[in-house]
């Protein structure tokens, strides 16, 4: 009878678990990957884009929005449910700034974001939604990027450098071996891209990045300018496994010769008896080489 | 007692409202900006019972912004003046209805037209080449329907518009002080109506902007012609 625990989603199962909650992750899991890297005076995100259809037109296909002047969201997950999510959100953007004139802080927003989330895992007829999501903005009067995620549960946390959705643990890992503080602008973009080729293979056209500059000043590159910066990490890459290589042959050299040395040293210490062993056995000491 | 016009040329439309705010006789205010932004081609100048005004103007705003963001370009001046007219048309039918009237102005960059709407607080909606609300009704519809002509300058339509302000002056025994805004391809500019030549200021302006764009531009394209330079003797060094 355990099945019926996933029925109602009001239900907890026996050991405490929310079950409709624990698909919705596995639906952001299944989704495209999206990273956000904050820096020291800007923030970036970077999503993966499914690339489009033949006859599809590309520019239809969002998977960054904005959702006031000064905070820009990116999801995993169900687009659709997605969708429904940032509509809410710029409602509750804009309702802010009719009742106290002033723009969302990055923090009240997410805070709202996840609440939503939180309430379609507490009300009946409902579903959760099947979507992770990365808010980044900066706040009004302030300088300081900011960079948040929440979850399907309504889970929200603050953070340098995140990743959700497919792979999401390999490019998180990714993050935390490559973050450094205080990055520049360069350098951040170049974090997120260089993160997110770890999932994407196909490269510099199936990336998205957008760049939030300072209050307002948001920015998405072109795509040649993303190819700039995949070919520029590329060659790095290539750079590095030569000098790797050629670490590696000077070692095996290196190894080698002492190898060699060593083996000489023990041929002519074997080739006295044999020579004074028998006339016949010349060819013995060749046939160990 | 208020007093707001609003007239359109051949590719811009001028809007201009008086900055008193009081009650009855008494003036409490007179730097009181009664024309807001709704876009960056669109603008209203909004008058009548204070308070209402101000909460619906920002209604407005909000909603126009939203309109703004969840579909990636603005109302059009034509299908925001339906939208407003039709908040004010549902206001006005319900338990407490808003006491606004208001002026939209805006140009249309999809064919580059110039749009002027009247819209009272019933729920009227007119598509005029000038218009007034207020006293202004009263003095100086004569005035612009006399002066205004179809495809004029903008130069032409600001005389027009000083003297639609000038005829009010005379004619109303209270003074008011206006501000006023030209709206074109580039969006909204303030109109400075004490100004010899407010257009010629406008364009200076403008043009020293293009300027000041222009030497941000070659500054952030001369670094790296410069960075190799700056380099060679960090190199030659090592």
């Amino acid at each position: 009878m355990s099945r019926s625990y996933d029925r109602a989603l009001t239900v907890f199962s026996p050991d405490g678990h929310l079950f409709q909650v624990e698909y919705a992750l596995e639906a952001v899991r299944r989704g495209t990957a999206a990273v956000g890297v904050r820096g020291k005076s800007c923030v970036v995100l970077g999503v993966e884009k499914k690339s489009a259809l033949q006859l599809q037109d590309p520019r239809t296909v969002r998977k960054v929005a904005m959702l006031d002047d000064h905070i820009c969201v990116a999801f995993a997950g169900l687009t659709a449910d997605g969708r429904i999510l940032i509509d809410k959100a710029r409602v509750e953007c804009q309702s802010h700034r009719l009742t106290v004139e002033d723009p969302v802080t990055v923090e009240y927003i997410t805070k709202h974001v996840a609440g939503i989330q939180q309430k379609y895992t507490q009300s009946g007829g409902v579903r959760p939604f099947g979507i992770s999501t990365l808010i980044v903005g900066f706040d009004p009067n302030d300088t300081v990027p900011h960079l948040f995620m929440t979850e399907p549960s309504g889970i929200y946390s603050a953070w340098k450098a995140c990743a959700i959705g497919r792979a999401s643990k390999t490019v998180r890992e990714f993050l935390e071996k490559n973050y450094t503080e205080n990055l520049d602008r360069e350098l951040t973009i170049k974090l997120a891209v260089k993160s997110l080729l770890e999932v994407v293979q196909t490269g510099a056209k199936n990336i998205e990045i957008s760049v939030m500059e300072s209050y307002g000043v948001v920015r998405s590159l072109e795509q040649t300018e993303i190819e700039a910066i995949v070919s520029q990490i590329e060659s790095e890459k290539e750079a590095e496994a030569e000098r790797k290589r050629a670490r590696l042959a000077a070692t095996q050299a290196g190894q080698a010769s002492m190898f060699a040395s060593a083996l000489s040293a023990a041929g002519t210490g074997a080739a006295t008896p044999s020579q004074a062993d028998a006339s016949g056995a010349t060819g013995e000491g060749s046939d160990v080489q | 007692m208020e007093c707001s016009f609003g007239i359109t040329g051949k590719d811009y439309v001028l809007l201009a409202s008086d900055m008193s705010a009081g009650r009855s006789i008494l003036q409490f205010k007179s730097d009181e900006n009664k024309i807001k932004e709704l876009g960056p081609h669109l603008a209203m100048a909004y008058g009548g019972e204070p308070g209402d005004t101000n909460n619906f103007a920002d209604y407005i705003e909000r909603n126009m912004r939203l309109y703004h963001i969840r579909h990636h370009h603005a109302l059009l001046p034509h299908a925001a003046s339906s939208w407003i007219r039709r908040s004010l048309a549902d206001s006005i039918r319900s338990r407490r209805p808003y006491s606004v009237n208001l002026l939209l102005a805006g140009f249309d960059t999809t064919d580059d037209t110039p749009h002027l709407y009247w819209i009272d607080y019933l729920g009227t909606k007119a598509v005029v080449p000038y218009a007034a609300h207020g006293m202004g009704m009263h003095v100086s519809l004569s005035t612009m329907d006399k002066y205004w002509h179809p495809n004029q300058d903008r130069r032409d339509g600001v005389d027009v518009l000083k003297k639609a302000i000038a005829e009010a002056q005379h004619r109303l025994s209270i003074k008011f002080t206006f501000n006023a805004i030209i709206i074109d391809k580039d969006g909204i500019h303030t109109v400075d109506l004490a100004a010899e030549d407010p257009i010629g200021k406008i364009e200076a302006e403008k043009a020293a902007k293009a300027e000041a764009e222009a030497a941000a531009a070659a500054a952030a394209a001369a670094p790296p012609a410069a960075a190799p330079e700056a380099s060679a003797p960090v190199a030659a060094a090592a």
